[in-house]
């Protein structure tokens, strides 16, 4: 019997980067994403890191999530959908969003792409086809198209990511300002170009028919030689984002649709996204219940923490006192950030809590022996890492 | 530009029950009707010149209640607590005839156990009644009263005592089959004891899910009468109180606007442009009608938008009028004064369901037949007569869609089904006339032409119809009110969601 035949179904799908990324990867360290065989990291994810934050690195974006919404009802069916108010968002735009529940439970975030006047992009990290349906029905003109495996996407990350695209010949990407989307003809087709990213850092996302992938991919490489460019994994992008401040889905929130337990998903607010939520719109879905929970103040609320000392506080518990008594809240990531030379972390605290004293109960390993200590932590207000470059247009040439 | 406090959306007999109590109440109220009579589907339509008869065709279980609040019966309501005769029609002419409390053509040991049997379920439905005039409460209480009003349901049941209490918690979702075969032997009294479970809705005697709670209620009702006075006093009552009725008034939409910094229903678009204000509109129809085509989904939820969409609206009865030349006999029937039930046992009705259940209409269908001329004279010419049918299983949404052919050969298969007791029928026929329940849908504006507006039964009733967040006839778009068949209790002509909706408007 054939196994390989038998298990077809079973086996990762590769992405439209894959030829190219297998040469890279020669540790083969390979997790998936949405059904992707998706690299955890190339060579080393710290070399990737300081990749990403000193030079430029790619990251596959193909197993990311890409609906195309159309139609004369697109945009009120997304305005609907999301917390954000986008009827204002202009032509060749991106966004950031949310959306909630009824119950003004988050299913997940994404970006919104204005296309045209009837035609948008959502992308997000899950799938949520069957959301969309659900938010579609009842608009007479709007269709939802999966579009996942149509776009081949990869982000290019990182302060030398514009003079990489110049040379590509991408004239006048560095008038983009963060967000904006540019159109390149591309061997008969279109590049399209987003100003966007998942690391906090000047970056953009490119968007290409499949069957020009690894032409891309080829010439972008072919530009970025100099810059020493290099494709990283999840590990590195994981850091990255934990520096800019970004949630991940299973790590930050758990998404509302997939969540069982009774309030173990998160409100927009509770993950410090109230900046997302737009009360000045009369409609949209979890309105009533995020207004309750505006009134009333989260129960938990996301904070940066600067935390002594250098163990990550991984899956730390947070109390009130140095005894570690009186627990307040939960470690979502921690990292020794070599960006800000700081021990950081996001977690959920109690919100009532976020005044007094902050304790981790740090447990570390040391040669097979198990170890634990508690750490005084201060709420960071400002972002932990935030480089003038990423919002800086034109970005500054290297 | 008028205002009005209330703007109710349908005539039907429980947007007009709702109207009269808010008129009364004081409230400024305007009804809108898209027919050019009030009645939905309670009102008498000519179906043949000279001959009229209403879609419902009886009022069996009206509360008393409401009755008595609104004067129905000095606005020339003819109550009568006595109902009609029920009668299981048999081609041999041995026919079942349930009156009184007793039952007729059957063996002894039948005739023996049905008064027991009725009285318990009687002492059931008893139980219940109280709770057909009321809000049922969220299931997340967060007040006395409705914590109250739990308690007192389930206080109801503890004080049928320890076995009645057992054997109503045992049967509450019983196939309407098993129960009548622990209870009789005659086929025809056991399928015509299953009737009033599942009449109007998708069920069948094996369903589960239904038996009890349809039956129990329809129980539980106060007075019979005739649905052409109901619609007249009704009609009467509200323009007494004040509101103001108009008919030939098709809503277009409901005028969904920013009040406050929310969106909320402020009043109505006619078809024909013109705009009417209102602190809040109340619609009677059907909850995918109201939300979909009215309110439109922009201004709702999504997943209570999804909760409305998957709800049950596929009606499955088809109403046939004949015009008689004279009174129809029946084989071996002396009077057809009753309630007369084509289904001689129950698997007719089980067979005739499982083709509908397909998207095929019955071959052999069973219905439910009354002469409502013998009752009031002004729908037929002296001397002359309407038959009303009931007729069971015609889908909405029929295998290849229904057509003119198709609902003439239904039509006549429904005729060859009561020739085969009134063999002379045929001859008497002046018109007829079948509407299917696409017919329903588009003359009477009610999806899937469904009596009941959605299925009745276990997961569509008490606080989970038409769902939950609008079970309490407030919905989550503010000023936007539910008052119709598709609200708590139900269908029939009861009235008692246009009572309720009333109270909890008025609160």
């Amino acid at each position: 019997m054939n196994t390989a035949e038998k298990y077809a179904d079973e086996r990762l799908m590769r992405s439209h980067f894959h030829p190219r990324e297998a040469a890279w990867n020669v540790r083969d360290a390979w997790a998936s994403w949405n059904g992707y065989k998706f690299a955890e990291c190339y060579y080393d994810a710290e070399y990737e890191y300081f990749c990403v934050r000193n030079s430029c690195a790619t990251y596959d974006i193909c197993p990311m999530q890409k609906y195309y919404v159309q139609g004369r009802d697109a945009e009120a069916m997304l305005n609907r959908m999301v917390t954000r108010d986008i009827s204002k968002l202009p032509l060749d735009r991106v966004t950031y969003v949310v959306w909630c529940t009824d119950q003004g439970r988050m299913v997940d975030d994404g970006t919104i792409f204005k296309l045209a006047d009837d035609r948008f992009m959502l992308t997000c990290g899950s799938p949520c086809g069957a959301w969309l349906k659900m938010s579609a029905f009842g608009f007479s003109d709007v269709t939802v198209t999966d579009m996942s495996d149509h776009i081949a996407a990869l982000s290019l990350q990182g302060p030398t990511s514009c003079a990489v695209l110049k040379k590509m010949g991408l004239h006048g990407i560095d008038s983009a300002k963060p967000f904006d989307i540019r159109h390149f003809p591309f061997h008969g087709d279109t590049l399209m170009v987003s100003r966007t990213g998942f690391t906090g850092d000047l970056g953009y996302e490119l968007w290409v028919n499949p069957e020009l992938a690894l032409q891309m991919w080829d010439e972008l490489y072919a530009a970025g030689a100099d810059y020493n460019i290099q494709p990283f994994g999840e590990e590195a992008t994981n850091m990255a984002r934990l520096e800019a401040g970004f949630i991940m889905p299973g790590m930050e929130f758990n998404e509302a649709l997939k969540t069982i337990h009774f309030e173990h998903d998160q409100t927009p607010f509770e993950l410090n996204l109230g900046w997302l939520v737009d009360f000045n719109k009369p409609h949209f879905n979890g309105r009533n219940a995020l207004l309750k929970e505006k009134e009333r103040g989260p129960k938990y609320t996301l904070t940066r923490l600067d935390i002594e000392g250098n163990k990550p506080a991984e899956h730390s518990y947070l109390y009130s006192n140095k005894r570690c008594t009186r627990e307040i809240g939960y470690v979502t990531s921690a990292m020794w950030s070599p960006a800000v030379k700081a021990n950081i972390a996001l977690a959920m605290v109690k919100t009532d809590c976020l005044e007094g004293e902050i304790w981790a109960e740090i447990y570390y390993e040391k040669e097979l022996r198990q170890y634990n200590k508690a750490a005084r932590c201060s709420v960071m207000k400002k972002p932990f890492w935030a480089p003038a470059r990423a919002r800086a247009t034109p970005p500054p040439d290297y | 530009m008028e205002h009005y406090d209330s703007i109710i959306i349908g005539a039907g007999h429980n947007g007009l029950v709702c109207a009269a109590y808010l008129a009364r109440a004081g409230q400024k109220v305007l009804v809108l009707e898209t027919a050019d009579k009030p009645g939905g589907l309670a009102a008498s339509r000519e179906f043949h010149a000279g001959f009229k008869a209403p879609v419902a065709h009886s009022v069996n279980h009206f509360p008393k209640k409401i009755v008595t609040d609104l004067g129905l019966e000095s606005h020339g309501f003819g109550t009568s607590s006595e109902s009609l005769p029920t009668i299981g029609l048999s081609e041999e002419g041995h026919h079942v005839v349930l009156q009184g409390g007793a039952v007729t053509g059957v063996e002894a040991g039948d005739a023996a156990a049905y008064p027991d049997f009725m009285k318990q379920m009687q002492r059931f439905a008893d139980a219940l009644k109280p709770f057909w005039l009321k809000t049922i409460p969220r299931a997340a209480i967060t007040n006395l009263a409705d914590m109250m009003t739990f308690g007192r349901i389930g206080l109801k049941l503890r004080m049928l005592g320890k076995e009645d209490m057992r054997e109503f918690m045992r049967i509450t979702a019983l196939p309407a089959r098993d129960l009548m075969d622990e209870n009789f032997d005659h086929p025809i009294l056991k399928s015509v004891l299953c009737w009033d479970g599942l009449i109007g809705s998708k069920m069948a005697p094996r369903s589960p899910n239904h038996a009890v709670l349809p039956l129990l209620y329809r129980m539980s009702g106060d007075y019979c009468g005739d649905p052409g006075s109901l619609i007249e006093a009704l009609h009467a009552a509200a323009s007494a109180s004040g509101a103001k009725i108009r008919t030939a008034t098709a809503v277009e939409r409901i005028l969904v606007r920013t009040k406050d910094g929310v969106l909320a229903a402020q009043g109505v678009e006619l078809a024909n442009g013109e705009k009417i204000e209102a602190d809040r509109v109340v619609s009677s129809a059907d909850p995918q009608t109201t939300f979909f085509s009215l309110a439109g989904v922009e201004s709702l939820e999504i997943e209570f938008t999804n909760r409305i969409r998957r709800l049950r609206c596929d009606g499955y009865v088809a109403k046939l009028h004949l015009a008689l030349n004279g009174l129809p006999e029946f084989t071996g029937l002396d009077q057809v004064g009753g309630r007369m039930i084509i289904a001689p046992h129950m698997d007719a009705i089980e067979f005739a369901y499982d083709e509908a259940k397909y998207g095929e209409c019955s071959n052999e269908p069973v219905m439910e037949i009354v002469i409502p001329s013998l009752r009031d004279s002004s729908l037929a010419p002296q001397g002359q007569h309407v038959l009303s049918a009931h007729v069971m299983y015609a889908p909405r949404r029929l295998k290849g869609g229904w057509d003119d052919s198709k609902r003439e050969s239904f039509r006549e298969r429904a005729i060859d089904a009561i020739a085969r007791y009134a063999p002379g029928i045929r001859g008497q026929i002046i018109h007829s006339e079948l509407l299917t329940p696409k017919d329903l849908e588009s003359d009477f504006g009610v999806t899937g032409g469904h009596w009941h507006h959605t299925e009745f039964a276990l997961d569509q009733a008490l606080m989970m119809r038409p769902t939950y967040q609008a079970a309490q006839y407030s919905t989550p778009l503010p000023g936007l009110y539910l008052c119709g068949a598709g609200c708590h209790p139900g269908g029939d002509l009861n009235g008692s969601p246009g009572h309720n909706a009333a109270h909890e408007i008025l609160r």
